[in-house]
């Protein structure tokens, strides 16, 4: 029988047209849903190892042996807000997604923390920088999980005060995350006894030479050249930097091990980075990144993407305590009794979730290894502090959240 | 009829309107209002390339900051619904007259020119002003009731409300285009030096359909932040405007409903594309290299070539 070209594309455009809608189980079932960049510039530290990572904590919870039904689906929100509203919605509203994680963008976060607070759903953000999101922005649906500025900035500024980097200079992206990360940076630097002695902005997006702002850093004598930016800005401005000759003490306010791993040892040797999560760090850490690289190898989870492990995982312990349909039914009491409930998992170890939404764990201080010192791939950071969750994060009061009562 | 419409029109008109009534049945109705909105702002800046020969490659700008000051007097000013949308639209013409004013001045490409620079200084300053919350955007923007009266917090009422919007957009561009004043425009477009010959003041012609786009885009611009609740840099960012020469293209640039289908293709594309990732950004590519190849009149032009039909 012939088949010619063009019924094979009839029969390809009519499979399309095919409802994809599968027959309903009678029991109901939990869904999470991945809202994260799959395309762009965030795509290593939240993407397609995001969804391992939510995938590996239902595996490792147990869910089928529980008798649960759990899915897991993603959709890239290409970084446009309205795009990532725009799908949060449908997932709700449509899908019967329960809990959003991931999220890297602030601006993708805020507006999806709006819709799931009015649907009254569950948003578990562990990408998104932001400390608005448990700060004026908090809201009863919402757990913002991993890592946000006010910890990086006060771990990588008071924890190099201490250890010698007294005067700092700034190189940051003229826009109000670089002024932020610098603001909150400047204020740890100076409350522990040491000083800022000037900070070069730089015109953002679309600067790509960063020479003249790393003179002005290299002749102002500052201990600590410290990067208020993030990303693809972040490798230019510190491979620059090694080329330049630079030999004070580099900082990064904002660096994932994504970063560190295209960048290379030789360029980001001895850059000071804070994370509250290293794959390498102790044996429930390494645990966990053997079972994930079974998953997904050639890679190793950073701070986000661990932060969607762990936040699936407490959000499937409540709801087996809770019962699935208890839980998929209020999105608010679910939060409500996962901040009651203390969290463990391997890769934060002991945790718990303060009342204005904010996930606390230990935070870490790391230096880059010299190449000479890396035995493996991916044996990258050397530990310098370790920060106590109580001291990690914004204190409760400060941060302006309407759900803390004064 | 009376608002010009050719038989091939009408019947494209009930088609679209038949399209706008059972849509919310089938499909997700916030992704339909937020096509209607993205097809208002389509067939806003199809009047200038398609109408008077102007590519504009700027008007994210317009679009940007009606969505920015319809967000922010509802947000903070407590605004009703239609007083934000006609603020938006009246800040898109203010800002219109004036780059406008500018930009006329050239033609072909030190036009588009001159209004992609205009439209990147409105980009960095909603970077850097304060109002605009900078790269976080204006979030949370409450969804305010029409006339203080008629709720907009239930998606259907919101869509009617949008999709009337647009129809009364759609059908003014209509209008424009078929009135003296557009015959005029669409003599400037076939031959300015004999339209100046004619008699005709050739700027103040070309400056009034600017103005007239970059108002219509203001609404488009506002009606999506009451949609989303939100303002944000992706709607004044250069690749918004990009994407609707994009639309306006696929769709069929001068066709009064070329635009419509561009934007229902491009918000789907946008959409149903979100989970496989970096498919989002190479079918778009591949469809554009597709019509620019395949057809250059875009998909309503070229079907109104075959049956040749003036849609």
């Amino acid at each position: 029988m012939n088949i010619t070209r063009r019924q094979i594309m009839a029969a390809a455009a009519a499979s399309a047209a095919l409802p994809l809608r599968r027959a309903r189980a009678d029991a109901p079932v939990l869904k999470f849903g991945v809202l994260t960049d799959l395309s762009g510039p965030y795509k290593d530290i939240g993407g397609p190892l995001a969804t391992d990572c939510a995938r590996l904590a239902v595996a490792d919870f147990g869910a089928a042996a529980k008798g649960m039904t759990v899915e897991v689906i993603q959709a890239d929100h290409q970084n446009k807000p309205d795009v990532g509203a725009g799908i949060a919605r449908q997932w709700f509203d449509r899908d019967g997604v329960d809990v959003i994680l991931d999220v890297p963008n602030s601006g993708v976060a805020l507006a999806i923390a709006g819709v799931a607070k009015e649907k009254n759903k569950v948003f578990l953000p562990s990408n998104p920088g932001t400390s608005d999101l448990t700060g004026k922005a908090c809201n009863a649906n919402t757990i913002h999980w991993a890592y946000d500025t006010w910890m990086l900035a006060h771990a990588t500024g008071s924890a190099l005060v201490k250890a010698g980097g007294t005067s700092w200079y700034f190189i940051t992206a003229d826009y109000a995350f670089g002024h932020a990360l610098q603001r909150d940076t400047s204020q740890f630097v100076t409350s522990a006894g040491g000083k800022v002695v000037g900070a070069a902005p730089y015109p953002f997006p679309g600067t790509s030479d960063f020479s003249s702002f790393l003179l002005q850093a290299q002749s102002s004598g500052a201990k600590v050249v410290a990067f208020a930016n993030a990303g693809a800005d972040t490798i230019n401005s510190i491979k620059q930097a090694k080329e330049f000759g630079i030999t004070q003490t580099l900082a990064g306010l904002l660096v994932f091990i994504s970063d560190v791993h295209s960048m290379g040892l030789a360029t980001a040797e001895g850059l000071v980075v804070s994370s509250p999560f290293y794959w390498d760090l102790n044996d429930r850490t390494r645990a966990f990144s053997d079972r994930l690289w079974a998953k997904a190898p050639n890679v190793r989870a950073g701070m986000g993407q661990a932060g969607d492990y762990s936040a699936a995982l407490a959000y499937l312990k409540v709801a087996q305590a809770m019962g699935v349909a208890e839980a998929k039914k209020d999105g608010a009491a679910t939060v409500a009794r996962m901040k009651a409930m203390p969290t463990d998992d391997d890769c934060f170890g002991k945790g718990t979730i303060r009342e204005d939404g904010r996930k606390l764990h230990d935070a870490y201080l790391f230096q880059v290894k010299k190449p000479s010192e890396s035995k493996k791939p991916w044996d990258y950071y050397t530990l310098r502090a370790t920060i106590p969750a109580s001291e990690a994060f914004r204190p409760l009061a400060e941060g302006g959240c309407p759900l803390v009562k004064s | 009829m009376s608002l010009g419409f050719s038989r091939a029109q009408a019947t494209a008109m009930v088609v679209m309107v038949a399209f706008i009534i059972v849509g919310p049945a089938v499909l997700y109705p916030v992704f339909l209002m937020k096509v209607l909105c993205l097809a208002l702002f389509a067939c806003a800046f199809n009047l200038l390339p398609g109408y008077v020969g102007l590519l504009s490659f700027g008007h994210a700008a317009y679009f940007g900051m009606g969505s920015y000051i319809a967000a922010w007097t509802a947000k903070y000013w407590g605004l009703d619904a239609e007083a934000a949308i006609i603020l938006g639209g009246l800040c898109g013409g203010a800002l219109g007259l004036v780059f406008g004013w500018l930009a006329i001045r050239r033609q072909g490409i030190y036009f588009a020119m001159i209004t992609l620079a205009l439209a990147e200084m409105v980009y960095f300053f909603c970077l850097e002003a304060p109002f605009t919350g900078g790269e976080d955007g204006i979030q949370q923007v409450p969804r305010s009731p029409l006339f203080g009266i008629i709720s907009t917090q239930q998606d259907m009422s919101l869509y009617w409300i949008i999709a009337a919007i647009f129809l009364g957009g759609f059908l003014l561009i209509h209008r424009i285009i078929h009135s003296p004043f557009g015959q005029v425009l669409q003599a400037i477009r076939e031959n300015e030096p004999r339209a100046i010959s004619l008699g005709y003041r050739v700027d103040d012609y070309k400056l009034l359909a600017f103005v007239l786009s970059a108002a219509l885009a203001g609404v488009a611009g506002a009606a999506k932040s009451q949609v989303f609740g939100i303002a944000t840099l992706t709607d004044v960012h250069s690749q918004m405007s990009g994407e609707v020469v994009l639309m306006t293209l696929i769709g069929g640039i001068g066709t009064v409903f070329g635009p419509v289908v561009g934007a229902l293709l491009f918000g789907s594309l946008e959409t149903y594309l979100a989970p496989f990732g970096d498919w989002v950004t190479v079918t778009q590519g591949a469809i554009f290299v597709a019509c620019v190849l395949a057809f250059r009149r875009g998909l309503i032009g070229e079907i109104g070539a075959r049956l040749k039909l003036g849609l």
